[in-house]
């Protein structure tokens, strides 16, 4: 059957710009354009739902500090908005690597996610762990205090990344449910649109920190949620690949067999909120494909039982990696999957994952991906 | 009129492709006047030199002119005389870091 939609966008975010890509439904012929921020570090870029032409990107260096770049044309201009991105009150400290006191300061915004139903709303993840909101279209930024205040602050601690907060999911049933995760941190759930928040990490058990099952300080690397059911969440942990079947309250593992349980980005089919894709990672200390393979997981059973996903992906002397943010789907008849690369290929498959191909070879390394579905 | 070159990525996000801006500067020139005036002209610089709370340079960032590094002289103090005549440019200058 033919779909009638009109095609799809795809925004990736690399070490040295923007670039959008764009098809028709089919999926087949690509249209660059590029680099967006030519030299900048773009670590996302995303769409609103509730406007597809307006795109909100996260543009840093490290000579020349943040900046937040606002299209209302999809993407073919960009404004910069404001970029003050100030902590509510005194930040005071959280933990270090060496377990000292060190204080809050804001690195840069590691993700933007605008609001479901208001263009002009958006959230912002940013390193040190914080969310910002904005709600005039990025012109200013306020901080949402209550994550940070949360009492287990102090005891926050970064990952070998940063203390990012990297994934903000909204419910679409409740629009006082907000889900966050920070590595590493965890996993945190606001019922009053961010007021307050309380942690959700029972049942992830992490061997590498001093009490594995503590309520603070697992390196949650992504959470992904099916609309459809915001109450089950998807987790790929810096080890372990879990599950939530009442809102993070507790979690279980579904690693199953897959050949190894590390990676970092996870994310749920369109149209099948049991069927999962996640991306395996050798280790910790390895950060690409075991055996030099790429192969995209996909369960169609909720996790537990995996199957190997290798039709036009690389079966030798591969060692990309894929970031947690490199993942996305779209929402055609046959639902697309996409992700990007360290290497700078960005692979789709317009048949759920059964067949693959790269969009695009040789861009800089790739940090994110996301997926717009054009009417 | 006070000569301003920016970096490349900062005149690129300037809009400022002609190589240097002119700004005017009321009052004595200083590091902390040239900034002010030059990010009313150019908002979208702000945070990008310098911290927007602290005022305080970038690490990476340095000003340089008739050369002199000027990166460590406080902000109030006055700039060459050859920089506020407009003879010569302030250099705001992306360090070479990296490998």
């Amino acid at each position: 059957m033919k779909d009638k939609r009109g095609g799809v966008r795809v925004l990736a975010g690399t070490r040295k710009g923007a670039f959008v890509l764009t098809s028709n439904a089919k999926r087949e012929r690509w249209d660059i354009t590029g680099p967006h921020f030519a030299g900048w570090e773009i670590y996302h870029i995303k769409g609103s739902p509730a406007d597809p032409n307006r795109l909100y990107a996260s543009q840093s260096s490290s000579w020349f500090g943040q900046l937040i770049q606002r299209s209302n044309d999809g993407g073919k201009t960009w404004e910069p908005v404001d970029n003050k991105f100030v902590y509510d009150g005194v930040p005071g400290t959280h933990q270090w690597y060496d377990g000292t006191a060190h204080p809050w300061e804001f690195k840069r915004v590691w993700h933007v996610e605008p609001s479901l139903t208001d263009p002009d709303t958006v959230y912002a993840g940013v390193e040190d762990a914080a969310l910002f909101r904005s709600k005039d279209g990025g012109k200013s930024w306020q901080e949402l205090p209550g994550l940070r205040g949360h009492e287990s602050g102090p005891r926050w601690h970064p990952g070998a990344g940063g203390m990012c907060l990297h994934t903000i999911l909204q419910d679409p049933a409740d629009p006082g449910r907000i889900f966050i995760a920070i590595s590493a941190a965890g996993a945190f759930r606001s019922d009053d649109a961010g007021e307050t928040w309380r942690p959700i990490n029972r049942g992830l058990k992490s061997e590498y920190i001093p009490d594995p099952t503590a309520e603070v300080g697992h390196c949650v690397h992504r959470i992904a949620m099916h609309p459809s059911r915001p109450d089950v969440l998807f987790m790929q942990k810096h080890w372990d690949v879990m599950r939530s079947d009442d809102a993070g309250d507790s979690w279980h593992e579904v690693s199953g067999n897959l050949p190894t349980d590390f990676g970092f980005a996870i994310d749920v089919h369109a149209h099948e909120p049991e069927t999962i894709y996640v991306v395996p990672i050798k280790s910790d200390s390895e950060h690409f494909p075991p055996e030099g393979k790429l192969r995209v997981y996909r369960s169609r059973t909720g996790g537990n039982e995996w199957e190997a996903l290798t039709n036009g992906l690389p079966q030798s002397d591969c060692y990309v990696n894929v970031l947690r943010d490199a993942m996305a789907v779209d929402s055609l008849d046959s639902c697309g999957v996409y992700f990007g690369t360290t290497g700078g290929q960005v692979y789709a498959s317009a048949d759920a994952g059964d067949t693959w191909s790269p969009i695009v070879r040789d861009l800089p390394a790739v940090l994110s991906v996301e997926v717009q579905t054009l009417e | 009129m006070i000569r301003v070159i920016l970096p490349a990525h900062l005149r690129t996000l300037a809009r400022a492709e002609g190589g240097e801006v002119r700004l005017a500067v009321e009052g004595p020139a200083t590091q902390r006047s040239v900034l002010d005036a030059l990010e009313v002209c150019y908002p979208m610089l702000r945070g990008t030199i310098r911290d927007q709370v602290t005022e305080e340079r970038r690490p990476f960032v340095r000003f340089f002119a008739c050369e002199q590094d000027l990166s460590h002289e406080s902000p109030d103090a006055p700039l060459p005389e050859a920089v506020a005549s407009g003879a010569e440019p302030f250099l705001i200058v992306g360090a070479i870091a990296g490998g």
